[in-house]
């Protein structure tokens, strides 16, 4: 009887097989037709500006540091009133592999991945992204974050006590009195 | 000059008509597995990926095409050309509608028969030239495989001779006007097809060339369009076996309403999909399993398939 079971699941499994012809088909046919990709994607990374239109970036280099491949490269200056700003801000595609520590790093939300990941080259080189080919115009995912203006630092045209939540400054002196 | 030019003109259609298919069936095998797999196949090329057949040819015939040093140069030359030429001469006897055959052969089963066993000379020669351990291997399980199963492929097809009385393809065909040789032989039937799958080695039986034992099994060495012509012989033979499962079984070109050439090519193209059907269905049996499935069960099956036909034949006498 063992015979009949084989030869009816052989029978059986050329049923089935043909049943698929009825199935929708899996396959995403992407030039075409471009996959859903999640608002959290981790794609081309970008440095975005906070909601007054000014760099994020303070140039701490912990993205830097988080990077695992070391794909990062930035240098920090100051302008006259103290706020501090990358001066040249680099990170070479062709190495990074997109797993957004830098992002989790960054404690400004300066840096942050995109869900966009077409981003083919025919040189290698034109895959290293300077500054002006990362900054985007907006504020990306925290509309309304601006690190200066909750941080205590002082810049121009913001002082000391001058941020939001922040209480002005005490002198401590006059509590000894 | 008629006379002269009619089988002529006959000749070039049935080539023509035969290689387009083989080439045509390189195609649909490809989109049927992928359909059967929920995939899409070639559809970039031309109209449904159609063109890929030609941009596919194109390749093949700007490869290089090498002959190994260590070789039997003159035989590794000759096989591949011995499988085409058996595949097409077999065509010679397919009678594809009334009137329209190449020859009208009086023992045409038996040419069909002594051809596709001239198809296993090419398999063996080019596993014996390749000079290399895998198309050996390949070459001796084609032989042995191709040889047993030849001898019950045989004997399934002695009902079908027997209930039509001759050996003429056309005869046979027309002896099935009224009842399809499909339901009387149907054990004949299901034993032609498996014994076809074997002779062309198709998948559940594809142990010559088993690529994930073999590497390629007979043709590993072949590049090019030797290797081409392995690829389209073994097209051929798909639409060779499937255009006898029809003629010896299915009625031939028998059927309401469409013409009879359009009837057998319908016929035809179901069964090369169900032959594309069960490579996406079936993995591929062990080889000692093929033999005792050959030996053990097909050939008692055949055997005892003539015997009650020879009886019931008999009987109505």
């Amino acid at each position: 009887m063992q015979i009949i079971e084989n030869i009816y699941s052989i029978l059986r499994s050329i049923g089935l097989v043909f049943m698929h012809a009825f199935h929708k088909r899996e396959t995403v046919q992407y030039p075409d037709e471009k996959p859903y990709l999640a608002p959290r994607w981790r794609g081309r990374i970008v440095l975005t500006r906070d909601p007054d239109g000014a760099e994020r970036c303070v140039g701490c280099y912990l993205c830097a540091v988080a990077c695992p491949v070391g794909c990062i490269a930035l240098q920090t200056t100051e302008d006259e009133t103290g706020r501090r700003y990358p001066e040249f801000f680099r990170i070479n595609f062709s190495r990074c592999i997109f797993c957004g520590y830098c992002e989790e790093a960054c404690p400004t939300y300066a840096i942050q991945l995109t869900p966009d990941f077409e981003m083919c080259e025919y040189k290698r080189q034109n895959l290293v992204y300077e500054k002006e080919d990362l900054l985007i115009s907006g504020p990306g995912k925290y509309p309304d974050y601006n690190f200066y203006r909750v941080a205590g630092l002082a810049i121009g045209g913001k002082g000391k006590g001058e941020a939001e939540n922040e209480s002005a400054p005490v002198d401590p002196r006059g509590l000894l009195l | 000059m008629m006379s002269i030019l009619w089988p002529l003109i006959t000749i070039a259609l049935a080539l023509g008509i035969m290689l387009t298919s083989a080439s045509a069936l390189v195609w649909l095998e490809r989109r049927m597995l992928a359909l059967w797999q929920d995939r899409y196949g070639p559809n970039r090329v031309g109209p449904f990926g159609l063109l890929q057949v030609i941009a596919d040819t194109l390749k093949m015939f700007f490869k290089e095409d090498w002959i190994p040093p260590f070789a039997d140069k003159t035989v590794f030359f000759i096989a591949p050309m011995v499988i085409m030429t058996t595949a097409l001469l077999s065509v010679a006897v397919v009678p594809f509608a009334p009137g329209f055959s190449v020859v009208d052969l009086n023992i045409g089963l038996l040419f069909f028969l002594a051809m596709s066993s001239m198809g296993v000379y090419s398999v063996a020669l080019a596993g014996w030239a390749s000079n290399n351990k895998y198309s050996l291997l390949g070459g001796l399980r084609a032989s042995a495989q191709m040889i047993s199963y030849e001898v019950f492929m045989g004997l399934s097809l002695m009902g079908v001779v027997m209930l039509a009385g001759s050996f003429n393809l056309r005869d046979i065909v027309e002896a099935q006007e009224h009842l399809w040789f499909c339901v009387p032989q149907f054990i004949g039937l299901v034993i032609f097809c498996i014994a076809g799958l074997a002779e062309t080695h198709r998948i559940p039986f594809d142990l010559p060339e088993a690529e994930s034992e073999l590497v390629a099994g007979f043709h590993s060495e072949y590049s090019g369009m030797k290797f081409g012509m392995f690829f389209v012989g073994e097209y051929l033979g798909i639409t060779l076996i499937s255009a006898m499962i029809v003629t010896l079984f299915f009625g031939g070109w028998y059927g309401p309403i469409l013409p009879p050439i359009i009837w057998f090519f319908l016929k035809v193209f179901v069964f090369q999909c169900g032959f594309i059907l069960l490579r996406a269905t079936l993995p591929r049996l062990r080889y000692d399993q093929l033999m005792s499935f050959g030996w053990k069960y097909m050939l008692p099956l055949s055997l005892i398939n003539i015997l009650i036909t020879g009886a019931i034949i008999l009987a109505k006498r």
